[in-house]
Parts: structure tokens; C-alpha cells; sequence
């Protein structure tokens, strides 16, 4: 159920675009009305969501690390892992956002005969999400040459070096393979691992269906089934110069491919995708480990009245005194 | 809001990246491609003549694949007639056979291929015809 129920929303969301367009001829609808919409849904859902996070207090210093910490000048810190300013957090940052550094620890345990608890490197999340991550993100680059009129540079090379291996024609790129390949390993360890099967939800198959489904519509459009490309471009260009246009004759898969990506965006600040504004917003990676040389204010902290000991002593050094206590002011 | 001025940051670099396709394009001229086919050589056909190799539509989605496969087809076994769908016989050859009636590159390739950012292989083994700057 965990996984049907996804995989069969992805499809009623694919029949609803063909359906759409090829029964009730919504092309304005999909093309136009439904693009727009999501991208703002996008837009303000990140920020709503980002600003929600900003207004969270942060009690503690909590940053996790593992490495040592700043300490006396003999102990050699260790910079990256463990962090006391802010140009090395930003260091640390950068490696988890771009290469996944905290995953890349990750670890698989064993129960073995004995019995015995054994552990082992597993780094094929790792490398699989790093392969879906950086492919999906050139994919989106590159997509950009059909937004843009005088394509930008740095868009053509990287569109040159994905299609580098100039096999077939329209050049296959690399992403889309890699993209699939890396997307169906992510399914295929959900469905595997007893685990990891316990606990995924439908909002984790979710985005897998639909961003398999997104990219297989791409390919097929790409490779096989060739929709009127210059018409679609025709359509994206009015989309982004705010003077939409339907162009007749596009093929109907690519109001499934839009319709999809659609939906993926609009479903983005609501669901676990958001992570991609969140890594940024984690306490435990963007504080430096600085707890030995700055006070950490905790913002929920009210002004509390305290009763010192000197206050206490000036109460009471009557009878402190007569009862033959020592007092620290006579 | 904590941290404010970081995270106004983060938001504007967002927002700028996530609406950057809207900037970008402003002000610019769309104009929509019109490949020409008006050379003399195709006005020169009668009107029923005027066919290429395949379908229109064919021809619109599948051209770059068809070339592909004439190139290999010559190239790799020596193979030089390509028969269509009507059963016509066609020398397969881009500067012989497609450039002779299509011989304005820039009006015809170009077009599209300069609006879609495309940038076919072919001119890197084959001599591009010499046209006047229209």
C-alpha cells in the first residue's frame, strides 16, 4: 500500500494530463494557468517556509561534529569537522551541500554469528544520491535553453559536456541515463533493505515516481516519440516573457512532462523535497562550534529575578551572626 | 526572525535564481523561427513535386536521425540509395541530395537550430555552402 498508493497518484496525474489535453483540449490549462500557478506556489512556499525556520529560536549551540575541537595551541583542531568560525563552517557547508560529506560516513551494521556486531562502509546511498542530485541539477540547467533566447554560455558548455560522447542523434546526454539509473537504484533500496522498507512512507515513493516519471517523459520525448520542439519553445518563451502562447501541435506527452514538473513544484515547500532549502537552516551544520569562547544566548530565556548569595547574606547577617556563621561582609 | 540578514540573503539569492528565466529574457524580441522554403531550386519544381524525402511531419521530428542514419549507411557499408516511404529512390547525400533544393543554410538550418540552441555536427566534416549575407 505504502507503494502503491503513490506509484497509482503518479499515474492518475499522467492520465489527467492526457485526458486534459487530448479529450477536453485544456491546453491553456496545462501549458499556461498550471505552470504559473506552480512556480508561484514554489516560490512563496520556500520563503514561507524558510522564514517559518528563521523565527524557530535556536536554545543551544548545537552543532554536531566529529573531529577535535578547538583547543589549547598544541592540539591540532580539526578545522572542517569541528568548526569555531564562520568561514570554516561555510567550508563544511559547502562540502555537505555539494558533495554529501555526512553521508559519505555512512555506515551499514551487521549482527553476525557469535553473536557479533559488525560494521562496514556502505557507500552506495552516498554515491547514488550524489549521481541523482548532480544529474537532476544539470538536467534543470540545461533546460534553461529553452527560457532563454541567445542561450547563455556557461549553459551551451554544460549542454556540450553532458552530450560529450556525441552518441546518436539528437546527442544522447549522459545525465539521462545517469538520472534513471540513480533513481531506480534509490526505489530499488527502498523496496530491499527490510529497514529501510519499514520506514518509508508514500511521501518518500512519492517524489521517486514522479521524478522517474518526469525524467522517462523527457527521454521518451527526447529520443522516441519527438514532440515539435521549436513549438514547445515557442510556449516556454511566452511563459517566461508573460505573453503566453499555445502553439497547435505540440504532442501531448509534453503537457504530461509539464503538467508533472508542475506538480513537482508545487509539492516541493510541503513535502521532504524541501530539504533543499532545510540543509541550509540545520542548527546542527551552520553553528560553529564556538561554545568555549561565545556565550550562547538561548532567545526563549526571560529575564529570571535571581537571588544571590550577597542579597541572601544581606537578609540575614542579623541572625547568621548570631547564630555564630561566618559571613563574608561584616 | 534570527539571523536575519543571512537568511534575507539566502532568500534574495533564491529568489533571483528560481526567477532568473523572467529577467533574462526581458525586453528581448521574441520572434518565432520561419524556415524558408522558397530557394529557386524548389520554385523551380512543379507544385505537386515539391516533396521531400519524407513526410513533412516525418521530417520536422526525425530529420537529424534520418541524416544520422544516411551518414552511417554511407560511411560504414557503402550504401547509397535510400528508399522511402513511396518506394522513391534517393541518393543519400546532405550536400548532393538535401542541400541542392535546400541550398539556403541560413533560412533553412539555421533558423531553427540558432533559436533552439542547437548546434548539429555536420558542418564539422562537410563543406557549409556559401551564401550571400541576406
Amino acid at each position: 500500500m505504502k507503494t502503491l498508493i503513490p506509484f497509482f497518484a503518479v499515474v492518475i496525474l499522467i492520465v489527467l494530463a492526457l485526458a486534459g489535453v487530448n479529450m477536453a483540449n485544456m491546453q491553456f490549462l496545462f501549458g499556461v494557468a498550471i505552470p504559473y500557478a506552480a512556480l508561484a506556489t514554489f516560490i512563496l512556499g520556500v520563503i514561507y517556509r524558510v522564514v517559518k525556520w528563521g523565527r524557530s529560536p535556536v536554545p543551544f549551540c548545537i552543532p554536531t561534529t566529529c573531529g577535535q575541537q578547538k583547543s589549547l595551541p598544541w592540539i591540532k583542531q580539526d578545522k572542517i569537522e569541528n568548526p569555531s568560525s564562520t568561514g570554516w563552517v561555510i567550508v563544511r557547508m559547502a562540502l555537505e551541500v555539494l558533495l554529501f560529506r555526512s553521508l559519505f560516513r555512512n555506515i551499514k551494521t551487521e549482527l553476525r554469528d557469535g553473536p557479533k556486531l559488525a560494521y562496514g562502509s556502505d557507500k552506495w546511498l552516498w554515491l547514488a544520491g550524489l549521481a541523482f542530485h548532480w544529474s537532476f541539477l544539470i538536467i534543470l540547467v540545461r533546460h534553461f535553453r529553452f527560457f532563454s533566447l541567445g542561450v547563455p554560455f556557461p549553459i551551451r558548455m554544460i549542454e556540450g559536456l553532458d552530450s560529450f560522447l556525441q552518441i546518436g542523434v539528437p546527442l544522447f546526454y549522459m545525465t539521462d541515463a545517469v538520472i534513471l539509473a540513480a533513481v531506480t537504484y534509490l526505489f530499488i533500496r527502498r523496496m530491499t533493505i527490510p529497514t529501510v522498507k519499514y520506514i518509508s512512507l508514500p511521501a518518500d515513493y512519492f517524489p521517486l515516481f514522479l521524478i522517474l516519471a518526469i525524467a522517462a517523459s523527457g527521454v521518451i520525448m527526447r529520443y522516441f516519440a519527438k514532440v515539435d520542439i521549436v513549438s514547445v519553445k515557442q510556449l516556454t518563451m511566452g511563459l517566461v516573457s508573460f505573453s503566453p502562447v499555445i502553439p497547435k501541435g505540440i504532442g501531448s506527452i509534453f503537457y504530461v512532462h509539464l503538467f508533472l514538473i508542475s506538480i513537482l513544484f508545487a509539492y516541493f515547500p510541503f513535502s521532504k523535497l524541501v530539504h533543499m532549502a532545510g540543509v541550509f537552516m540545520s542548527p546542527t551544520r551552520n553553528m560553529a562550534n564556538d561554545s568555549r569562547m561565545v556565550r550562547h544566548i538561548n532567545p526563549w530565556n526571560y529575564p529570571v529575578h535571581v537571588h544571590t548569595y550577597e542579597e541572601y547574606e544581606n537578609d540575614f547577617r542579623a541572625k547568621m551572626k548570631a547564630a555564630g556563621l561566618p559571613v563574608e561582609k561584616e | 526572525m534570527y539571523n536575519a540578514g543571512k537568511i534575507l540573503i539566502g532568500l534574495i539569492i533564491f529568489f533571483g535564481l528560481a526567477t532568473f528565466p523572467f529577467f533574462y529574457n526581458m525586453g528581448k524580441a521574441i520572434a518565432k523561427p520561419e524556415p524558408k522554403v522558397d530557394t529557386p531550386e524548389i520554385m523551380k519544381l512543379a507544385k505537386q513535386d515539391r516533396k521531400c524525402v519524407e513526410s513533412k511531419e516525418f521530417m520536422r521530428a526525425e530529420h537529424m536521425q534520418l541524416l544520422n542514419e544516411w551518414r552511417d549507411s554511407v560511411v560504414r557499408s557503402n550504401t547509397r540509395v535510400y528508399v522511402n516511404a513511396e518506394g522513391k529512390k534517393f541518393d543519400m547525400s546532405l550536400q548532393n541530395t538535401c542541400m541542392r533544393c535546400h541550398s539556403n543554410k541560413k533560412k533553412f538550418c539555421d533558423e531553427c537550430h540558432n533559436y533552439m540552441a542547437v548546434k548539429p555536427y555536420c558542418w564539422d566534416c562537410h563543406i557549409a555552402p556559401k551564401e550571400k549575407e541576406s
